[in-house]
């Protein structure tokens, strides 16, 4: 057994401070499991969000040493021994106590992308889709939804632009979506204008916090980025498009 | 905000209790039906331990061997259940199975495909044929989500997260509402409603070595117990062979089952495969005795029977834990899961990403190249609240259980991917139960203010009393008791004195204390979940010590064998008159003799079977 | 730690929580950046020895102008246009690279990955992850002055032909008088157009042109073709940072190498014994 020293942020949107432990801790520990002996010893009603300890559930969001990540997937042995763990709560939502926030905001966004939209089955009454079509969008739906990739997202976090982007979160939501090989919804105007797609600056922190390592930016807001393009931006794909209704083309 | 002592009040036309798989299904059936739903949840939303299932949802689709059909699944599942299943619960099961997960895809859900582009289906414990719809090995995950994203999109559902109710109203005999608590802001809540339904999940917080989340403390089964509905089959606990032992600090998290469907083998720290030694008689027509068949069945060959690693999770724990007994297990107390000598690299990395993800981030172990340690933890209620087959109510009108927190489905034992299946079925029959109840009603019920105030002041007593138990510390106690006692084998002494010291824990836990404000009160939500849990533990205690066979998931060591006798009985647990926990035999009905008939009949007669 | 804010969180430019060395990568990427933005100035209006023997600089590929008075200039009669213009302003320089340059510097200017690299350290929006970024009244993000980067796949459609006019240029460089050889020269031309090919093809617009804008991969034969370029793509695209930096460094030193030799202070190793 050692001692490790933490600095947990204590207190609420009035205001607080960072209270001092000294915690004992062995082998194999995360980070979740040191503030859960402070909670059982030293802070009964210390208020930290957990549900699963796996890393699956996204529940435990934090920021650790002024990174963002999930306390349950967080060790230990990653910092030296002497080495003081500082504990946050995430920054781009209000403050609940201590540890946990208010996400609720996140919850809203959801409700403002267009549902899942199929198209009919087919006559065998199966919907046949191959494992390529559909790799991209499994890759998305790994989401956990722990949020880090929206505390992270400085459009949110510094920039108080809440009202103009959706967050990484729901840009990866809405590509799992846009590109279902099912899907006949056209999410494209939304995605312009409402969930503000144009908001990203492609600067991918959200990429490097997310802990399921979906490819936010690459996979997912980017390629959303290019087919937005497609239908505002490309004068070219605009003239064809346009030429094409003249014509009645299909 | 206004007064912060003020109580708010929601009013809906029905009230589910619990956001996973069943409780989402539930509460979209309901809104379906017209029906104003509220849905309330101790997490956030989508964090229910339904995210935790890996391997799949079992329904006999037969996408993969078009011999399945639902009979087969049926008989399956009451020979998991060693037949003590409530048969018509499982017949509803196997039957709608197909059609729920179908409905899952219409609504979004992406499973992993077939190389015909239909939904691709894996082998698993206990289940004749391939036979789980899955994503990876994180199905849970897109199971909740999908229902997730479709409830958020229903006009008549609110969600009311991070909500704990404490107990449940009544009007007379029937169900008039709920009390809770915002764990959030510490304010108090009432919701009125027409129906209720539970789906709470199960309790195995009250085992130490758990692969259960904090808010599996059996809510659900106090707060029926208390309203006067009865528990059933509660001494069956699902132990799950594999869950990880090593680090500490995740002792008792899942292994998926679906690493020993894709190929993974036990091995003991002398490097035997140990399964083929403990193959029960009654799987031995069905089960491979040698490596050579075992391996042809992986490799394809129908005519090759399964290998022993895939017996029902009863047999493999136990097995597990003798090898432990007799010397001859891993560093950490368990056995050796071994993938990485049989299925390439890559592949693991394909078909078990979470897996792969969860051994290298927690334990620092790559399972493509070393063998994981596993021992088992416990994972599963197979009993909980008695409802009647059909409508899902429970004996207080009005009062509705589906999911974990209900019984009959899965008997003694229940087989993997079993549970994602049962979330979807009943949930969405407890939705149509509610419907049916609430249009037999005449007159809105009464909510009864004073019972909620009652609540209320039990509540905020942990709170407001001078001094008292950390109620960090009483969970422990109470876990080591449930694992000491009541564990993975059991018998008559170290059950009665468990209870003894159950009884001696229930006081201190009258007594406990929670310091600090109201407002996201770790502490004091820990003290409120104890007392749902003491009441699971006793129950599970009790009805353990009643049941002497061994059956399935419950073991008795003075009991050995499965008893005729025992099998025509489920236990049943209520509250006497004087208020006392009252443990009764109840004699099972007859069976329906077409269901008995397929339950007994051979697999050639099955198979291909299309009727019905 | 008195006007600590909420959560232990400090508002303002570059504060963070954050003990690591994050200032290191935004650091080495403007100092990277700038290093080549200079050199590539400084190159280009030199409009001298940009050429030697079959060698050409990327550059100053391909050759519009030639301006035949310069020192290492290309041979007028390799130059699409002919010599340099009379109605060329003499204020500015007289160097064929300003018609070149333009074109991948606005390929790269409008890459995804060279923007997320600028505006971390040069606009710094932010500069780190979880660090506070350059204060703005408010923040638009690529919604108003910054629409222009919509046009990236633009300056890919050039920067495609580019590929092959490199390539090109690596292929005569196989040759010098009509004598076939090779020399270290060759070596750098091709596998600059080698690294240059990586970066275009890895590019998202690319992978969104070829066959990212599909739903569905399997649903025809064409549909199936697009889905394997696809996937070669995104090979590509998974490298693009990789690919980005080494084309950047290997062009320059391509331009440096020649100009070097051009100049006589350095001496190629071919077949053919010298120019």
């Amino acid at each position: 057994m050692a001692e490790r020293h933490f600095k947990v942020w204590r207190g609420d949107a009035g205001g607080g401070q960072f209270e001092e432990y000294e915690v004992e801790v062995e082998d194999g520990m995360v980070v979740l499991d040191a503030l859960h002996r402070i909670q059982a010893h030293q802070a009964n009603d210390l208020a930290i969000r957990w549900n699963c300890k796996a890393g699956k559930c996204g529940s435990c969001s934090m920021e650790i040493n002024g990174k963002p990540k999930l306390a349950c997937m967080n060790r230990l042995s990653d910092y030296p021994e002497d080495f003081t763990i500082v504990v946050q709560p995430i920054k781009a939502f209000p403050l609940i106590k201590d540890l946990v926030t208010d996400v609720a905001w996140n919850y809203e966004q959801n409700k403002r992308i267009e549902p899942f939209t199929p198209r009919p089955r087919g006559a065998d009454g199966e919907h046949r889709m191959m494992q390529d079509d559909i790799e991209r969008v499994q890759e998305f739906r790994k989401c956990i939804e722990c949020f880090l990739c929206q505390d992270v997202c400085h459009v949110l976090r510094d920039q108080d632009r809440k009202d103009a982007f959706a967050g990484p979160r729901f840009m990866i939501r809405a590509a799992s979506l846009d590109m279902h090989p099912l899907d006949t919804a056209d999410r494209i105007p939304a995605l312009k204008e409402e969930l503000g797609v144009g908001m990203c600056n492609i600067t991918k922190c959200c990429t490097e916090v997310c802990p399921e390592h979906i490819k936010i930016t690459d996979n997912g807001i980017i390629p959303l980025k290019e087919r937005v393009v497609s239908r505002y931006y490309d004068p070219l794909m605009i003239l064809l498009r346009k030429l094409k209704g003249l014509f009645g083309g299909t | 905000m206004d007064d912060p002592s003020e109580i708010q009040t929601f009013e809906h036309d029905v009230l589910v209790i619990g956001a996973g798989g069943a409780g989402l299904r539930a509460a979209i059936e309901c809104a379906k039906l017209g029906y104003d739903t509220g849905l309330v949840c101790k997490s956030l939303l989508g964090k229910a331990h339904t995210v935790m299932a890996e391997g799949g949802m079992a329904a006999a689709m037969g996408n993969m061997d078009e011999r399945d059909n639902w009979k087969i699944h049926f008989r399956d599942t009451m020979r998991g259940g060693k037949f003590l299943n409530q048969w018509r619960m499982a017949e509803l099961h196997a039957r709608q199975a197909p059609d729920r997960v179908r409905e899952l895809e219409e609504w979004g859900a992406v499973f992993d495909r077939t190389e015909t582009g239909l939904i691709h289906q894996r082998n698993f414990g206990g289940h004749r044929y391939p036979r789980l719809a899955h994503v990876g090995d994180r199905t849970g995950l897109e199971l909740i989500r999908t229902l997730q994203d479709h409830a958020v999109h229903q006009d008549n559902i609110t969600v009311h997260m991070e909500c704990k109710v404490v107990d449940l109203v009544k009007d007379g005999d029937r169900v008039s509402g709920a009390v809770a608590v915002w764990r959030d802001w510490g304010r108090f809540v009432n919701f009125k409603a027409k129906a209720v339904i539970l789906a709470t999940g199960g309790g195995g917080r009250a085992w130490s070595v758990t692969s259960n989340s904090w808010e599996y403390s059996g809510d659900g089964y106090a707060m029926a117990y208390a309203a006067g509905a009865e528990l059933m089959d509660i001494e069956f606990t699902q132990f799950h062979p594999t869950g990880m032992v090593w680090p500490p600090s995740v002792k008792g998290i899942l292994v998926t089952e679906g690493v020993r469907g894709d190929g993974g083998i036990l091995k003991n720290s002398e490097g035997e495969r140990f399964m083929f030694n403990y193959i029960p008689e009654r799987f031995a027509s069905e089960t491979a005795d040698s490596e050579e068949e075992a391996n042809r069945w992986l490799a394809g060959d129908k005519a090759a029977r399964r290998p022993p690693e895939l017996l029902t999770r009863d047999v493999v724990a136990k097995a597990i834990r003798a090898e432990v007994e007799a010397g001859r297990g891993s560093p950490h107390g368990g056995a050796f899961l071994d993938i990485a000598s049989r299925v390439p690299a890559e592949e693991i990395k394909r078909k078990l990403p979470s897996m792969y993800h969860q051994f290298k981030e927690l334990a620092q172990v790559d399972i493509t190249q070393q063998p994981m340690e596993v021992g088992p933890t416990l994972h599963y209620f197979m009993g909980g609240i008695r409802v009647d087959h059909d409508s899902q109510e429970t004996a207080v009108p009005g009062l509705f259980a589906c999911g974990e927190c209900a019984a009959g489905m899965h008997g003694a034992n229940r087989l993997g991917g079993n549970s994602l299946s049962d979330l979807l079925v009943f949930g969405r029959l407890a939705g149509v139960g509610a419907d049916a109840y609430i249009k037999a009603q005449t007159g809105a019920p009464v909510f009864d203010q004073v019972q909620a105030d009652a609540a209320l002041k039990r509540t905020t007593d942990i709170l407001n009393r001078e001094e008292g138990t950390n109620p960090f510390l009483l969970h422990e106690e109470l876990q080591e008791i449930m694992q000491e006692h009541v564990g993975i084998v059991r018998e008559k002494a170290e059950l009665e004195a468990g209870i003894e010291k159950l009884q001696a824990l229930k006081l201190a836990v009258e007594k406990v204390k929670a310091a600090g404000a109201s407002q996201y009160n770790a502490g004091w939500h820990e003290a409120i979940d104890l007392s749902s849990l003491v009441i699971t533990a006793e129950a599970a205690a009790r009805a353990a010590l009643l049941r002497e066979e061994s059956r399935g998931a419950h073991t008795r060591l003075d009991f050995e064998d499965e008893r005729e006798e025992w099998g025509q009985v489920n236990i049943v647990v209520g509250k006497d008159g004087a208020g006392e926990m009252s443990v009764r035999k109840e004699q099972r009905p007859e069976p329906p003799t077409e269901l008995s008939g397929i339950a007994r009949a051979s697999l050639e007669d099955l198979e291909g079977s299309t009727d019905g | 730690m008195a006007d600590i804010g909420i959560g232990g969180h400090q508002p303002g430019f570059g504060s963070t929580v954050r003990t690591d060395s994050w200032k290191r990568g935004p650091v080495l990427t403007f100092l990277g950046l700038s290093a080549f933005i200079v050199y590539a100035t400084w190159a280009a209006f030199q409009g001298a020895h940009y050429y030697v023997g079959p060698y050409l600089s990327p550059f100053y590929s391909p050759v519009l102008f030639v301006e035949p008075s310069a020192l290492g200039a290309a041979p007028v009669e390799h130059a699409w246009l002919g010599a340099w213009p009379a109605w060329w302003p003499a204020f500015l320089p007289h160097s064929p690279s300003f018609f070149i340059l333009i074109f991948p510097g606005a390929f790269r200017l409008t890459c995804y990955y060279y923007r997320k690299a600028y505006y971390r350290s040069f606009a710094t929006t932010p500069p780190g992850c979880a660090v506070g970024p350059r204060a703005q009244k408010k923040y638009h993000g690529e919604t108003r002055l910054l629409l222009f980067q919509n046009l990236h796949r633009y300056a890919l459609y050039f920067a495609i032909i580019f590929v092959f006019i490199l390539y090109y240029d690596a292929f005569l460089a196989f040759s010098y008088h009509g004598v076939p050889g090779l020399g270290v020269g060759t070596l750098v031309l091709l596998v600059n157009a080698t690294l240059l090919a990586c970066y275009t093809f890895g590019c998202h617009s690319f992978r969104h042109l070829v066959g990212g804008r599909l739903d569905c991969f399997s649903c025809n034969a064409a549909c199936g073709v697009q889905h394997g370029i696809w996937k070669k793509a995104t090979f590509l695209n998974e490298r693009h940072m990789p690919f980005a930096w080494l084309s950047l460094c290997w062009v320059g030193f391509t331009d440096l190498y020649i100009r070097l030799i051009s100049m006589g202070l350095l001496t190629d190793l071919n077949t053919w014994e010298g120019f």
